[in-house]
């Protein structure tokens, strides 16, 4: 066995360099792998969203005779907070511009609208989660209104992390400018910040539109 | 103050869990304080605890895992003694304590035995084998060992402190609902599942995108090695099924803590729907352990032999038909649900389709032997055991994806004997031929050859005394998890399924002493070319263990079997001339985010168990705050300078030469 070894030992690392041609170019670089990675982890959080639509599905028909979406959802309020939410992705388009000509000033400007948005959406969200939980309609109510609290609140759970992520970018970008790695970090974060918007157009139509069919 | 926690929670009128408790405690403890005294915990804490190197932490992955293999032998070992003795009697387990030993064995055995291994594995093989630095995000993969290892302790911890779930390994609600599992026991699984399946999506994350967008110049898909296409695919369903064991225990949660009906008998939840979610991910599970032991056994068949992997491409589709098909047969698992002939009919023939692809990889390790110069070395003797073993394991697999048939044998020790002979036969000796076969490469010595074969004799008649009883008493009519029974046939086969745990018991001391000779014996045994199997593919191409940095100048790959072609064009062409072109190297920085985040996460889930409020939200601001502190570091890289890397670079292939050349003239 130790001719081939030795023989290629004997050379040392050159042979690792070929001189073959080469068909493929290596390792990507670090903003395609950050972009890629963190593309994979959110098809992995679709999933997870998808079971909670799964469940919701299952259970829509499960009100224990209690309430059913018809008479629970105001759509005129789930509308207001369908135009926040796209709107902050407009605004979250905006600062990623902004920070790909490293313009600071317009960019936490963008960021800050994005925020007021996304903070907006979250209070007209627990007024109407309260306002159910008031009328006896909380999730404890029947599996329907379980799944219903689980999936929305679970994307309202995603909103308020990426608007602490949202803040400690600001501060970021605030303390370092725009570093490479800060760059990354904020494709990343529009990245997410756009997947939530996706999958309230799933919410809005599967749980609101079909729901108040129910 | 502490919540549910008080002194109540110490089983001080239990002497098993309590001594084993006091007994594993002061074992910690001696180890500590061995650690603290000799002067080895900054080294730990500088080389191991806050490394974001992949070999590193595919040690730790491992070496957790093979804590874990004791504690969950150790249940295994206690429940084939209960039933050899629990004719006509209650034994000497109570029922509830008998329940939480059979939980925790299943619970301790997939999650944190068989995944750490197997990731452990990717971990330390699949960046060598792409020939790459490291993996696509060395902090984020710290991040996931050290929260695997916060599940590990937490299902420890519940040992002593309250109680382990007893409702089986996958907590079927109604039994894991609030009214018939008030005690914390379900809470300890749920959290310490939670915490560690993040920590598995983070990996499968990880290692899905070094595989997809970090390999070296010349390394095309269809010239990976056998064992990246394997992690690949694992990792893919890493990333699909993972979201929904995270979904359906965060539903089941949901359920406990806060009154919802998801899975409750009450205003309408749906107990069907957590069978459904939680297969939806389980039976992806199997074949996320598998397929990395199938690489491996590529891997070792085809150095072993001498010779190329037989049918590269047919492997390769085989590997991905088994990642599609893998999420379609998920129903098999209770067909007596009662979905109707039509429903059943379609899951059972999926899942005789899965077995297809398998049998071609069998096909085509076997014509990868064929013609071949084999040596029997010990990852190949697991490899020949596998072979046969799984076989008969798919084959009854098979058997039970049969509707009516699996009617008959649902739950029975039937089911308990096919699964264990494809995890055992298929996962376990994959892991343990990876361990054999890899080991040389992450210390730079081999381990010993007469223990290990002497460890595998005794695993492969062992396991075939200890299970093969218990498709028989399935036959029977013997259901499973039974504390105690009464039924004179099931006696005789019991007893030998107790003799066979023996068995495996002697095989599991021949492993821990072949690590301890080994270890004594490792100038001898040491491995200065680091080829010491004459290798193939790229891990052996450099020193054992690795440089930091793992490859001084990063390979270009031609084809296939990349450290073969190369050694291969080595001994035609001589040695060359030109000096190697060696560059300054850019590696990440330790960092210790990984583990402090563990810490806080296990500060987390054990307030969470116990509903100690205040602490939960400790835990939770100090592990973001982790985050931002880590988020706010201005190095996270450092440079190696291109004369540092030329001079570890020559003292490697110094020593290779002298070794080689040695053995060359003896």
């Amino acid at each position: 066995m130790t001719d081939a070894t030795l023989a290629f030992a004997q050379g040392g690392s050159q042979h690792l360099a070929g001189t073959a041609t080469i068909v493929h170019d290596g390792p990507a670089s670090k903003r395609i792998v950050t972009g890629y990675g963190f593309w994979i982890f959110l098809l992995s959080d679709i999933i997870m969203f998808s079971c909670f639509f799964a469940a919701y599905a299952v259970l829509v028909g499960q009100t224990a005779d209690g309430p059913h979406g018809s008479q629970l959802f105001d759509l005129r309020s789930v509308a207001a907070e369908t135009g926040l939410l796209l709107l902050s992705s407009f605004t979250c388009g905006l600062a990623s511009i902004a920070a790909g000509v490293r313009n600071e000033r317009w960019f936490q400007a963008a960021m800050a609208a994005t925020c007021v948005l996304g903070l907006a959406f979250l209070a007209l969200e627990g007024r109407e989660f309260a306002s159910l939980v008031a009328q006896g309609a909380g999730p404890t109510r029947s599996a329907f209104l379980s799944s219903f609290f689980s999936l929305v609140g679970c994307h309202g759970m995603h909103v308020s992390a990426g608007i602490l992520w949202l803040l400690t970018m600001m501060a970021q970008v605030f303390a370092k400018g725009f570093r490479a790695d800060i760059q990354r970090r904020l494709l990343c974060f529009a990245l997410f910040w756009h997947a939530l918007d996706i999958i309230w157009v799933a919410v809005f139509s599967v749980v609101y539109l079909l729901g108040s069919a129910v | 103050m502490f919540g549910k926690l008080s002194w109540a929670a110490i089983p001080f009128d239990q002497p098993i869990p309590l001594i084993t408790g006091a007994v594993v405690l002061v074992a910690i403890l001696a180890v500590l304080a061995w650690v603290v005294i000799a002067g080895h915990l900054p080294y730990l804490w500088r080389e191991w605890i806050t490394s974001v190197d992949h070999k590193r932490i595919g040690v730790m992955y491992t070496l957790l895992a093979s804590v874990m293999l004791l504690r969950g032998f150790s249940d295994a070992i206690m429940m084939r003694a209960q039933q050899a003795v629990a004719y006509h009697s209650q034994g000497y387990l109570p029922p509830e304590h008998f329940n939480q030993i059979f939980s925790a064995h299943g619970t301790i055995m997939i999650f944190f035995v068989a995944m750490p291994f197997v990731i452990g594995l990717m971990n330390l093989v699949v960046p060598l084998q792409l020939g790459v630095r490291d993996v696509a995000f060395p902090t984020l993969n710290s991040v996931g060992f050290w929260l695997t290892a916060t599940g590990a302790l937490l299902v420890n911890v519940s040992l002593v402190v309250g109680e382990f779930a007893r409702t089986g390994w996958l907590p079927y609600p109604p039994l894991s609902e609030l009214t018939y599992s008030p005690g914390v026991g379900v809470d300890y699984y749920l959290w310490s599942l939670l915490i560690s399946g993040v920590g598995t999506l983070v990996a499968g994350i990880n290692l899905v995108t070094t595989v997809l967008k970090l390999r070296t110049r010349g390394m095309t898909y269809l010239r990976m090695p056998m064992f990246c296409w394997t992690t690949l695919a694992s990792n893919l369903l890493i990333v699909a099924a993972f979201p929904i064991l995270t979904a359906t225990l965060l539903m089941l949660m949901l359920d406990r803590y806060f009154g919802f009906h998801f899975f409750t008998n009450e205003a309408g939840g749906n107990v069907m729907m957590f069978m459904n979610l939680i297969w939806a991910w389980g039976h992806p599970e199997v074949y996320i352990l598998i397929l990395p032991a199938f690489g491996i056994y590529s891997e070792v068949v085809s150095t072993f032999s001498g010779k190329p992997l037989f049918g590269y491409r047919s492997m390769v589709l085989a590997t991905m038909a088994i990642c599609v098909i893998s999420f379609m047969v998920w129903l098999h698992h209770f067909f007596t649900m009662g979905a109707g002939p039509d429903v059943n009919a379609i899951f059972g023939i999926a899942s005789m389709i899965i077995a297809v692809p398998t049998g071609v990889k069998i096909y085509n390790w076997l014509f990868t032997m064929y013609g071949g110069r084999i040596r029997f070395t010990t990852p190949m003797m697991w490899s020949l055991g596998f072979m046969v073993t799984f076989i008969i394991g798919g084959l009854t697999g098979v058997l039970v994806a049969v509707p009516p048939a699996d009617f008959l044998l649902h739950n029975s020790l039937f089911l308990v004997a096919h699964f264990h002979n494809v995890i055992i036969g298929g996962v376990l000796f994959g892991a343990f031929a990876g361990y054999t076969y890899w080991f040389p490469k992450a210390f730079g010595f081999r381990l010993h050859e007469g223990y290990g074969k002497a460890a595998f004799w005794f695993w492969l008649v062992g396991f075939y005394v200890a299970f093969f009883p218990l498709y028989a008493v399935g036959f029977l009519g013997m259901t499973r998890r039974m504390q105690h029974y009464n039924v004179a046939e099931w006696r005789p086969w019991l007893l030998v399924a107790g003799f066979g745990a023996v068995l495996i018991l002697i095989g599991i001391v021949f492993q821990i002493m072949q690590l301890v000779v080994s270890i004594r014996h490792r100038a001898e045994l040491r491995d200065a070319t680091g080829d010491p199997w004459d290798g193939r593919s790229l891990e052996w191409a450099t020193a054992s263990p690795p440089p930091v940095f793992n490859f001084a100048v990063m390979p270009d790959v031609s084809g296939a079997d990349a450290y073969w072609t190369m050694k291969m064009h080595a001994r035609e062409q001589g040695p060359g001339s030109s000096a190697p072109d060696y560059r300054d190297v850019e590696m990440p920085r330790n960092s210790p985010t990984g583990f402090v985040c563990a810490f806080f996460a296990t500060i987390m889930g054990f307030a969470l168990i116990w509903h100690i409020w205040w602490m939960v939200a400790a835990g939770g601001i100090g592990a973001f705050a982790t985050f931002v502190a880590f988020a706010w570091r201005d190095h996270d890289e450092y440079v190696i300078p291109a004369a540092e890397v030329a001079r570890i670079d020559r003292a490697n292939l110094d020593a290779r030469r002298a070794a080689l050349s040695f053995a060359g003239s003896a």
